[in-house]
């Protein structure tokens, strides 16, 4: 276990196809999507709702249900294979080497038993150790996630606790094992914006610190602006772009990221009117032909409605539109302005 | 019947004047008077155990104080807008301003006359020239109702307008306004996206020809493509039909882009009021500059940031003094004992801090 090569990626998915079975035919939700994240790398997924993101962190847990299933495709956590384990073998590795938290602190933790029971039961089911120890190491990561006074609250229960310090004991139940993936959907969509900050400051701090390989899951741009290294944008069940965070936020190459970026209201500056896309994203039952994203598209020429891109490389990143193929990714100027406007400011 | 015939025409050929009259006026208005002033308005909710076992458990009363003398005012076509983290009382003051809950006390005053103290039969007289667009569009619209009858119900209950022909008439206007399709209205909530929804929410709002309307969170359900669009729409609809907005969010660029004054509230009070640019560029408040700097900086500037620990205490004990003064770097003996008054050192605005009102802390740009 101990002797895999640091470079390698944690988690490896290469061409995941999900679909739903209807009794019009089978959906495809997931069309193809690869991804790697490395020890101790935070990716960002985002998109909008719908876009497949959320399923993706679904499928990577096991935890996809009917009439959802994986039709192509793998998933590899250190190198091993895990989208074939049977739900028993599936339910150890949960846990244990992958730990998930939600955006909805107060579901995931049980009403009925204290934080204490809850950390101690999934501490004792994944490692060996006895009552005491685990309720050491539970008070341990009580104050790892920064609980003031672990050993007094550890006794308490969740409706004793406020959004923000709930949402630090899912992530201290998440790494109770040390698991070397997390799936962080929607961690902080719940939490004020002041909390927020803090949540994210934590998570980024540990996953650090223990070296696990994160996949924060969300819709929003500035939480993955502040904690992810890399980012994956997805669209309609597909990969659209990736690249590092500074990369995808300043300098966009896809036109659905320029978009989606110039869309975000900013302080920096003042504009009468949003930048907007038009139209919304296709339904999973009229995916059009070509690129998916070429009906709403301000560049789109004939290839991109009779032919589908692939990610193409560019720079450190890759983008799935054509006119970075032929070398002619188009600029994105709103945020060329707002990047001159700031110089001027300082 | 015939003057709403008249407005929504004349509105929609004067469209332009009207938003050039409407900028004009907005530039040189200081004696003009409120469409809405607000004075120490309360509104306390009582969540005390049943009486039984306040009893056994020899426990008192329990008073939630979400709104706890706030006093602000609306100038007719500017966009004010209230911001704060869950709990501050934001929503309630929503509801309180358009007639949806009663007041504990203090005044509400539409154009003179103060609403609250309104006879149901006043208040009908004044009920649809306000109006309210929800946060949720899946559950504002009765998923039963036919989007046509969504947006006809508040001109049928207030007699806009009669006879079927007249209503889908006007049913249409008001889809094409938002942008969807006349179509649109033969069918059920279940079939448009959030967006859409949304869109549909906010064309009933305009039914019954509204002044003013209350945006409580409307964009906060919506994706940020789907969100551009949405404020986008509500700005156009604002210069077209001279529309007034209180508008509720705790998401700050939103605010910064659509308002043009912003109040900020923490606690059941209103601890800032100013201009945007003044609010947003020269801070006075300890928490409006901790909220400030909590927004995720997307511009990746390296902005200097100073994270403030420490939540929201709960409203039910509420800590004394300035309610602030646990998480404030500046806080003092008196600001523990002491409630702080609004200092008004800013047009249209105000601060209420001690450290502030005793030049501990001056504003810096």
């Amino acid at each position: 276990m101990s002797t895999h090569n640091n470079t390698s990626p944690v988690l490896d998915v290469n061409d995941l196809h999900i679909e739903f079975d209807t009794r019009h035919g089978a959906l495809k939700a997931i069309d193809g999507i690869s991804l790697q994240i490395a020890p101790g790398e935070i990716l960002g997924v985002v998109g909008e709702s719908g876009a497949g993101k959320s399923l993706t962190g679904t499928a990577i847990t096991g935890l996809l249900e009917s009439p959802g299933r994986i039709s192509g495709g793998e998933i590899r956590l250190e190198g091993q294979r895990i989208d074939n384990l049977s739900q028993d073998e599936m339910r150890r590795l949960r846990g244990r080497r992958i730990g998930a938290i939600f955006q909805d602190p107060l579901t995931s933790l049980n009403p009925l038993y204290t934080v204490g029971r809850q950390l101690i039961e999934t501490i004792r089911t994944h490692l060996p150790m006895n009552r005491a120890q685990a309720r050491q190491r539970a008070i341990e990561l009580l104050a790892e996630v920064g609980l003031p006074a672990p050993e007094t609250r550890i006794d308490q229960y969740p409706h004793q606790f406020s959004g923000g310090m709930r949402q630090r004991v899912v992530i201290a139940l998440a790494l109770c094992a040390d698991p070397k993936l997390v799936i962080a959907d929607e961690p902080t969509t719940a939490l004020d914006v002041s909390v927020q900050a803090q949540i994210i400051t934590v998570l980024k701090r540990l996953c650090r610190e223990h070296g696990t390989a994160v996949m924060l899951v969300t819709h929003d741009m500035g939480v993955i602006a502040e904690a992810a290294d890399r980012v994956a944008v997805m669209y309609a069940g597909r990969l659209v772009e990736v690249g590092p965070v500074a990369d995808v936020i300043k300098h966009a190459k896809h036109p659905y990221t320029q978009g989606l970026m110039n869309s975000i209201p900013t302080i920096l500056h003042d504009v009468e009117r949003l930048e907007q896309i038009e139209g919304s994203m296709p339904r999973l039952t009229a995916i059009p032909e070509g690129c998916t994203f070429n009906p709403r598209c301000p560049h789109a020429f004939e290839r991109c409605r009779a032919e589908r891109p692939d990610l193409i490389a560019v720079d450190e990143g890759a983008a799935a539109c054509w006119l970075v193929e032929e070398g002619a990714a188009p600029a994105s100027p709103a945020r060329a302005t707002a990047d001159t406007l700031v110089e001027h400011h300082d | 019947m015939n003057m709403t015939e008249t407005m929504s025409a004349s509105m929609r050929e004067a469209a332009p004047l009207a938003a050039s009259q409407n900028a004009g006026a907005s530039v040189d208005s200081s004696a003009e008077q409120p469409v809405f002033r607000i004075t120490n308005l309360k509104r306390h909710f009582d969540v005390s155990p049943p009486l039984l076992n306040r009893l056994l458990e020899r426990k008192g009363r329990q008073i939630v104080k979400a709104v706890d003398g706030v006093d602000f005012e609306i100038y007719r076509g500017e966009t004010f807008s209230l911001v704060g983290e869950s709990g501050c009382g934001k929503s309630t003051i929503a509801k309180l301003v358009v007639g949806l809950n009663g007041t504990t006390d203090g005044s509400i005053e539409f154009e003179g006359q103060d609403i609250a103290r309104h006879s149901r039969r006043d208040m009908d007289a004044v009920r649809h020239r306000l109006q309210m667009i929800f946060q949720d569009p899946y559950a504002s619209l009765n998923p039963r109702w036919r989007v046509g009858e969504i947006i006809a119900e508040p001109i049928r209950t207030f007699g806009l307008l009669e006879g079927k022909a007249e209503i889908k008439q006007r049913v249409k206007e008001l889809l094409e306004g938002v942008g969807l399709n006349a179509q649109d209205s033969e069918k059920y909530p279940h079939e448009f996206s959030g967006g859409q929804r949304q869109r549909i929410s906010i064309a009933r709002a305009l039914a019954s020809n509204p002044e003013f309307i209350v945006c409580d969170e409307p964009t906060s359900a919506l994706d940020v493509s789907v969100q551009a669009q949405i404020l986008n729409l509500m700005k156009e609809l604002q210069q077209q039909h001279d529309l007034t907005y209180l508008f509720i969010s705790h998401d700050l660029s939103v605010v910064y882009h659509i308002s043009d004054r912003v109040g900020v509230m923490y606690l059941g009070r209103l601890v800032e009021v100013g201009e945007k640019h003044e609010l947003f560029r020269r801070p006075q408040h300890p928490y409006t500059r901790m909220l400030l700097d909590s927004i995720p900086d997307l511009e990746m500037t390296g902005r200097a940031r100073t994270p403030v620990g420490g939540e929201v205490p709960s409203p039910l004990d509420p800590p004394s003094g300035c309610a602030f003064h646990p998480r404030c770097p500046h806080a003092t003996a008196r600001c523990q004992q002491e409630v702080p008054l609004p200092i008004h050192n800013v047009e249209r605005g105000f601060v209420a801090c001690h450290a502030v009102e005793e030049g501990r802390l001056i504003a810096t740009d």
